[in-house]
């Protein structure tokens, strides 16, 4: 729970630090077509990370096409039309870079790091890969293979994955988001080269991007670069300026999910409600939900689960929350109790529905609340020391349907949040009519740990 | 909102660029305090934080027999209550001054992080203190934590990369303490109990085993005192460490049993400990055939032509008493033992050819310019400036290092891969259920 930004707003709140020196310069830019562009400045050291945000994720995919839009995250290392497979790593690690990229339902970055003298040679190559990417079939095929690996490692290998999965298959009637980003392998074992280009061709364009540079620069040195590399590049007519994505129905049935699997050890219950995301200009009731997130489970030992379940009843061996609110679309709150030897699931789950119960009842304890802030406010600050993490937040808010200015309000949201707030987001995201509730279990024990 | 990463692509190919100019610049300071203790110190006024590593060799090597696990316990309990301060005091104080701390164990060290605002340092570094020097190992924290690592151990049971990496160390290690699962097993954390706790915190946090690296918001003069208040109050000096080991890998292929839809692979054999003379250029060596993923002939062969696997690895795995090269990846079931015939190809090509000039100058290209990015953070200084010390390269490493490696040539790279690689020696756990692999035992 931290936001990445310089401007500190601190509201009525004794504490913390002098303004930190050099950290108050977050610029943004746009070109002609459409291209977004944001300087993040930090001069400590002669080094820079580069950074593409596509306004395109997951979500956004053609039914029947699960994970395409991670698959051609992964064609964009490829061939262009004038880099042979492989050269744009190539490119980058020979002058001393390290680069990579990464998909949500949301979005798909890419990045690198490296020597701020070579931001012209890796912006250059990003425009190329923008538009003229060109992978072959074969290059195709090889990496459908790889992305299958990436599956199996990821998902297959350990019990909590397919739970994973199943739980938020569970939580979406109607929405994407109930589709794993890395797709389901029966779909990824179909994709083909046009598969890929074509979700390349509707999506990869200037005006559905975001250029965000941090380091030793200044925004004249990024504007004009990009003006020179990302500037010829035409905007892309039919761009929507909201993605719209199948909404959530009205939710009316509370589902469980319950998950056998012989590897499992550790049986656990988790807990998860359907609850609103950040919205630009509107995130005070997602701050609240971030607030109560922490009180609830944001520390093994002093938040309100951890008190009540590990330390006093010792009913749970672990607990926690959590609550992102970053998404385009409605997002979640999750729950999680780890039961003690000899606690069945259902026992668990009682202890937390009362924790969770009697939270409402009686509201957060005022000094766990004022903790909490501080710790808020002492993220902003410890958040300056990584020009690559101020980066992400930029751009994973931006991707996300939120302005800069949503940004740099979003800690100050974060302290403003009262107790009452807090109560009142509570009420607003349990109900159990839009709740899913897993229990990963082993085969022959659905009883928690007996042994 | 998961995140997926790419792991890289890419091998050798001809490229022409300028070398990287840029070189780490960075002022290192050695700071003693009146009672003895020496931290290094990089001073940045830039943001009112002060980050501070502190790591003391010894790790869980120094658990006693049939004890395993009881350091990783002793470690976890440092923050669980100290005088006065049960383990939700204690919580709640650091809280208060935003403070980050963050105990680990690891074979060859315990290490002790925190991360402090200027503006509550006192208060802060007063709690880290306390938690170092006087933790209560008060008997309820002691059963719970212990509850939760043994929890921890039980679901590493159906972990392969749990499996696999602690059956590679049994099998390079034999009868050494290295041998022995850093975590304890089932039996050994029940048998732990408060006073094997406290008897390894005595031996595990001594000062004559002690490097610290302090980064950011402070002065000279204001850390000399600052050390001797942290650290002044521990014992002087601990045990016997363990006598150097025997790596006791000869070939041998160890197939575990897990109904999993992808084997999991761990190889390797002998290597080279930090302080051998052809350490960097069998680092080089290294990043060529299968270090980070960029342009490695593993991963090009194994991963971008053949699309057998997700990522491969290879590292040099120097520990104090013993040093490893090894390797990792996993593959689909029914590919798994395509993907070993090529490593063991790879491997016995490089021992014989050693690289090229291309190659060579590729991999040089990568190390000597990305080694500045390492210092491109107050923490990211610290972790270095620990490092550094560990190994005992001294002060001047930082300015040196890259032309360590751009004096490496296409000679020294063979002459080394001959000595380091052993084909025939590769040992191999694979956890799964692999096609057509037979265990060697």
């Amino acid at each position: 729970m931290r936001a990445a930004i310089a401007t500190v707003v601190f509201l009525g709140v004794p504490l913390i630090a002098p303004a930190a020196e050099g950290f108050d310069d977050i610029h943004s830019f746009t070109l002609d077509n459409g291209l977004t562009g944001v300087v993040i400045e930090d001069h400590r050291a002669p080094v820079v990370t580069n950074m593409v945000w596509y306004r395109v994720g997951a979500a956004d995919e053609p039914p029947g096409q699960s994970g395409v839009a991670h698959f051609l995250e992964h064609l964009l290392f490829k061939a262009t039309d004038t880099l042979e497979d492989g050269e744009f790593s190539r490119i980058v690690a020979a002058n001393g870079g390290d680069d990579n990229a990464f998909t949500s339902q949301d979005y798909t970055a890419y990045f690198q790091r490296i020597a701020a003298d070579r931001l012209e040679l890796v912006m250059e190559m990003e425009a190329d890969r923008m538009v003229n990417i060109n992978p072959g079939d074969e290059a195709v095929l090889a990496e459908r293979d790889v992305v299958r690996e990436e599956r199996r490692q990821r998902v297959e290998n350990s019990p909590g994955g397919p739970f994973n999965e199943h739980r938020l298959a569970a939580l979406y009637l109607n929405h994407p988001y109930g589709t794993p980003v890395i797709g389901w392998d029966h779909e990824i074992a179909q994709y083909d080269e046009e598969m890929a280009m074509s979700f390349y061709r509707e999506h990869y364009a200037p005006n559905n991007a975001i250029l965000v540079v941090a380091g030793d620069v200044t925004v004249e040195e990024v504007e004009a670069l990009a003006e020179k590399h990302f500037g010829p590049i035409p905007a892309l007519e039919g761009i929507p300026e909201r993605r719209v994505r199948p909404q959530e129905p009205p939710q009316r049935a509370e589902r469980r999910v319950e998950y056998r699997d012989p590897r499992v050890r550790q049986p656990y219950v988790s807990r998860t409600y359907l609850a609103p995301n950040r919205k630009p200009g509107d995130q005070e009731t997602a701050a609240a939900i971030s607030v109560l997130a922490e009180l609830l489970g944001g520390s093994g030992i002093t938040s309100v689960m951890a008190q009540e379940l590990q330390i006093g009843s010792e009913v749970a061996l672990a607990t926690g929350a959590y609550y992102n609110g970053l998404g385009l679309d409605d997002q979640s709150i999750s729950f999680y109790v780890v039961p003690s030897e000899g606690v069945s699931l259902e026992e668990a789950e009682a202890a937390m529905d009362e924790v969770l119960e009697r939270f409402v009842e009686e509201g957060p304890d005022p000094e766990q609340l004022e903790r909490i802030k501080t710790q808020i406010r002492a993220a902003e600050i410890y958040g300056l020391d990584s020009q690559q993490a101020r980066a992400r937040k930029v751009g994973s808010a931006l991707t996300s349907g939120l302005t800069l200015q949503d940004v740099e309000e979003w800690s100050g949201l974060l302290a403003a949040v009262t107790a009452d707030d807090v109560v009142e987001a509570a009420k607003l995201v349990f109900r159990p009519e839009a709740s899913v509730t897993g229990w990963l279990m082993s085969e022959e024990n659905t009883e928690g740990l007996g042994q | 909102m998961k995140m997926f990463a790419s792991a890289l692509v890419i091998a050798g190919g001809l490229l022409s660029v300028s070398a990287v100019p840029v070189r780490a610049e960075i002022e290192i300071v050695p700071v003693t305090s009146p009672g003895g203790i020496t931290a290094w110190l990089y001073e940045d006024h830039s943001i009112p934080i002060l980050s501070i590593e502190a790591n003391f060799r010894g790790g869980t090597a120094l658990d006693p027999e049939g004890m395993e696990g009881a350091v990783t316990l002793m470690t976890g309990l440092l923050e669980e209550g100290t005088g006065d301060m049960d383990a939700t005091a204690f919580a709640q104080a650091t809280e208060s001054v935003a403070a980050r701390f963050g105990y680990d164990a690891h074979l060859d060290s315990v290490s002790i992080s925190a991360e402090v605002l200027t503006e509550f340092r006192d208060e802060s570094l007063d709690l880290l203190r306390r938690a170092m020097v006087e933790p209560s190992f008060d008997e309820s924290a002691v059963d719970r934590v212990r509850a939760q690592i043994v929890s921890m151990r039980r679901s590493d049971q159906t972990d392969p990369d749990s499996i696999a990496r602690e059956a590679f160390y049994e099998m390079a290690f034999d009868d050494h303490v290295y041998a022995r699962p850093t975590e304890g097993t089932l039996e050994s954390l029940a048998a732990l109990d408060v006073e094997t706790i406290r008897q390894v915190h005595k031996d595990a946090l001594v000062k004559d085993r002690l490097k610290v690296s302090v980064v950011g918001d402070i002065t000279e003069e204001e850390l000399g005192p600052l050390l001797d208040d942290l650290f002044g109050d521990l014992p002087q000096s601990g045990p016997e460490r363990p006598e150097m080991a025997e790596v006791k890998l000869d070939g041998e292929m160890r197939v575990i049993d897990l109904n999993i839809p992808q084997s999991v692979v761990v190889f390797g054999h002998e290597g080279v400990f930090r302080d051998d003379p052809d350490f960097i250029p069998a680092f080089v060596l290294d990043q060529i055939l299968g270090g980070g993923g960029f342009g490695s002939r593993l991963t090009e062969e194994v991963r971008e032509k053949r699309g057998l696997t997700y990522g491969i690895y290879s590292y040099l795995a120097p520990s104090d008493f013993a040093g490893l090269y090894i390797g990792s990846f996993s593959s689909a079931n029914g590919v798994v033992g395509e993907a070993v015939d090529i490593v063991k190809q790879e491997w016995a090509k490089m021992a014989e050819e050693g690289v090229t000039e291309q190659e060579l100058e590729d991999a040089k290209r990568y190390l000597t310019g990305a080694y500045p990015l390492r210092f491109d953070s107050n923490a990211s200084i610290a972790g270095q400036l620990l490092g550094l010390q560990i190994a005992d390269l001294g002060l001047d490493y930082v300015n040196q290092r890259n032309a360590m490696v751009e004096a490496v040539t296409v000679e020294d790279i063979k002459r080394v891969a001959a000595r380091l690689l052993q084909p025939e020696e590769l040992s191999w756990v694979i956890v799964g259920r692999p096609e057509g692999l037979n265990a060697t035992n």
